[in-house]
């Protein structure tokens, strides 16, 4: 094994297929340290691409080895790799540390480790405070972020995420960001998944765009943050007062368009600066007029950057 | 990052490191065995057999039987083989068992230990284990409570001299024995079912059926079976009717080694299998 395929997450000539449904097909990827993203439409293939990496799934034909370590290794390869699915799920009745502390130990650190490490990786995820809330008793956010906590308590090499940022109010996503960036500046590996054009842009070195199973592009981020900013993201933001959001939001000058939901309980905002529009939804709730349930990107207006990614990749 | 702790995985300390992972899982697995919403089922069916008997601790049937304390050794013979073995133990095990990654994959949170850095044998071990001290503990406290309820409401200075003095210990641990060889044996097979079946149900219908008929089944046939290891154990021999096709009872130094190496196969085919599982919680 040479030097340099022990610090390379290597995908060769991978497929998958569910009997005669393609999962993903002919995937030949080199991934370096730093924040790779997985970016594609629902059904792309990027959790299956995951869970291949991770040895969830077993590939029909190929080889992926991370760090140099094969996936049917699961001894030696999950002590180098986390892995957050995307699997809302626990095992029941446990509290947020208990979750967190049990597969510690289950990976064989000693008591005091696993305390220490359990901490560690509640205060990183910001959940200090509900740590000894029954987990079902989480908001979707915070079970998020301690599904987070779990993948990277036992401090990994690699971590792969399968979109982590779903369900996070904007302040946390903010602060999520920032920890990824943070792992990625150590010389983590982070490979993560998002159907979110504009979430990738914030945070990526280099992309991996897929669709229908293929890798239709590979490459810098750039190149996508430019096609990215000709068209307008739309976010949903559900809430107690609707229209008086809609008043706040239509005096923004990035705002594109505002429209009620058929429920009447939410707000469809298109804006041309996601950013702008996340720090003024932090200024709202702060001044809290207007109580905001969940604020969650909707990806149909991507598929037009999509679709031109996916041409242009698939021309390269 | 770098890992602040590193586990020492040589060859020499790998036994250390697997009995604490043996012993992590374990203890998850008990918490929920005990403590899980499935686990009402079983306490439920661990105590159905001391209604009947509390019943008839308040009224004794009127029967002649009944009036005769030598009698009482043949009925709880049959009242275990019938009820507490057959269909307590092994329905129970059955539950506990198949439950223990067929209700982690229902619950879709299997993948939380097929992301750690376990060895697919601890893992069927250590889960293993988990059911296996939750059936012997519940079952073999059936079986004991089951007999002595049996014996002291009715004649409460002779059941005291039969088991102070008499067999009845020597009974009551047999009988306790043989719950915990029932626990091994069912509990290997229900557990390597819970891997091979979606619906494990109708596999252990089959086995049911199989080890009710196991008296009509020629003397060779009988053999693969669990239930005619387990009879061959009894203190008290029953008989099993005029149909029944009569054979040997196994001696106990071939009956409970084979039930155990039995055992330990179907242990090593559940980590075979568990080995080239693939999560696929969509399908379940």
């Amino acid at each position: 094994m040479s030097e340099s395929s022990t610090n390379l997450i290597i995908l060769n000539n991978v497929s998958k297929f569910y009997g005669e449904i393609l999962g993903v097909n002919r995937v030949n990827l080199t991934i370096a340290p730093g924040i790779t993203s997985l970016v594609g439409p629902n059904g792309a293939g990027k959790s299956t691409l995951m869970n291949l990496m991770t040895g969830l799934l077993r590939p029909t034909s190929g080889q992926i080895s991370l760090l140099g370590i094969q996936t049917d290794q699961p001894e030696e390869l999950f002590r180098k790799v986390g892995y957050c699915t995307q699997f809302d799920s626990f095992p029941r009745g446990l509290t947020g540390r208990e979750f967190i502390r049990s597969f510690l130990l289950v990976h064989g650190f000693t008591r005091n480790q696993a305390d220490q490490l359990t901490e560690s990786a509640l205060e990183r995820v910001n959940l200090l405070e509900a740590a000894e809330r029954k987990v079902a008793a989480y908001s979707k956010g915070m079970r998020q972020r301690i599904r987070l906590a779990q993948a990277l308590a036992h401090e990994p090499s690699v971590l792969i995420l399968d979109e982590p940022l779903n369900g996070l109010d904007p302040m946390v996503r903010a602060e999520t960001i920032a920890l990824f960036r943070k792992l990625a500046a150590a010389g983590l590996h982070l490979i993560i998944s998002s159907h979110i054009l504009h979430e990738v842009d914030m945070m990526s070195d280099c992309v991996v765009l897929l669709n229908n199973g293929y890798v239709v592009a590979e490459g810098h981020i750039h190149g996508v943050r430019d096609e990215m900013q000709a068209h307008p993201m739309q976010i949903l933001v559900r809430c107690d007062k609707p229209s008086k959001l809609a008043a706040y939001v239509f005096d923004q000058n990035h705002v594109v368009e505002a429209r009620l939901h058929d429920d009447r309980h939410g707000l469809f905002v298109k804006t041309r600066d996601a950013d702008r529009f996340y720090l003024l939804l932090n200024r709202i709730v702060a001044e809290g007029e207007i109580e905001i349930e969940s604020v969650a990107p909707v990806d149909d207006d991507l598929s037009a950057v999509y679709q031109y990614l996916i041409e242009s990749g698939s021309n390269s | 990052m770098s890992a602040t702790v590193q586990i020492v995985a040589t060859r020499n300390e790998a036994w250390s490191l697997w009995l604490r992972q043996i012993g992590a899982i374990f203890r998850l697995e008990l918490k929920k065995n005990f403590f899980g919403r499935r686990s009402l089922l079983i306490y439920l069916l661990a105590l159905l057999p001391l209604f009947p008997l509390s019943v008839l601790a308040l009224f004794t049937p009127p029967g002649r039987e009944w009036q005769d304390f030598n009698n009482y050794s043949m009925i709880y013979a049959v009242f275990y083989g019938g009820l507490i073995l057959r269909t307590i133990v092994f329905f129970g095990c059955a539950w506990i068992f198949m439950n223990l990654f067929r209700g982690d994959l229902i619950d879709r949170s299997l993948h939380y230990y097929f992301l750690s850095p376990v060895r697919r044998e601890v893992l069927v071990t250590g889960k293993y284990l988990s059911g296996l001290v939750t059936s012997v503990l519940l079952f073999t406290a059936t079986t004991v409570a089951a007999m002595l309820l049996l014996y002291f409401p009715h004649f409460y200075s002779e059941s005291v001299r039969f088991f102070l003095h008499g067999a009845g210990l020597d009974h009551l641990l047999t009988y306790a024995g043989i719950t915990i060889l029932a626990c091994f044996g069912y509990g290997a097979f229900f557990l390597v079912v819970g891997l091979f079946f979606r619906n494990p149900i109708i596999p252990a219908l089959v086995l049911y059926g199989w080890e009710w008929l196991n008296f009509l089944l020629p003397p060779l046939l009988k053999k693969i079976s669990v239930i005619h290891y387990l009879n061959s154990l009894a203190p008290i021999p029953v008989s099993e009717g005029p149909f029944a096709v009569v054979a040997e009872p196994t001696p106990a130094w071939i009956a409970i080694p084979s039930l155990l190496l039995v055992t330990i196969l179907v242990l090593v085919l559940s980590s075979h299998r568990i080995r080239r599982m693939e999560i696929h919680y969509g399908g379940e």
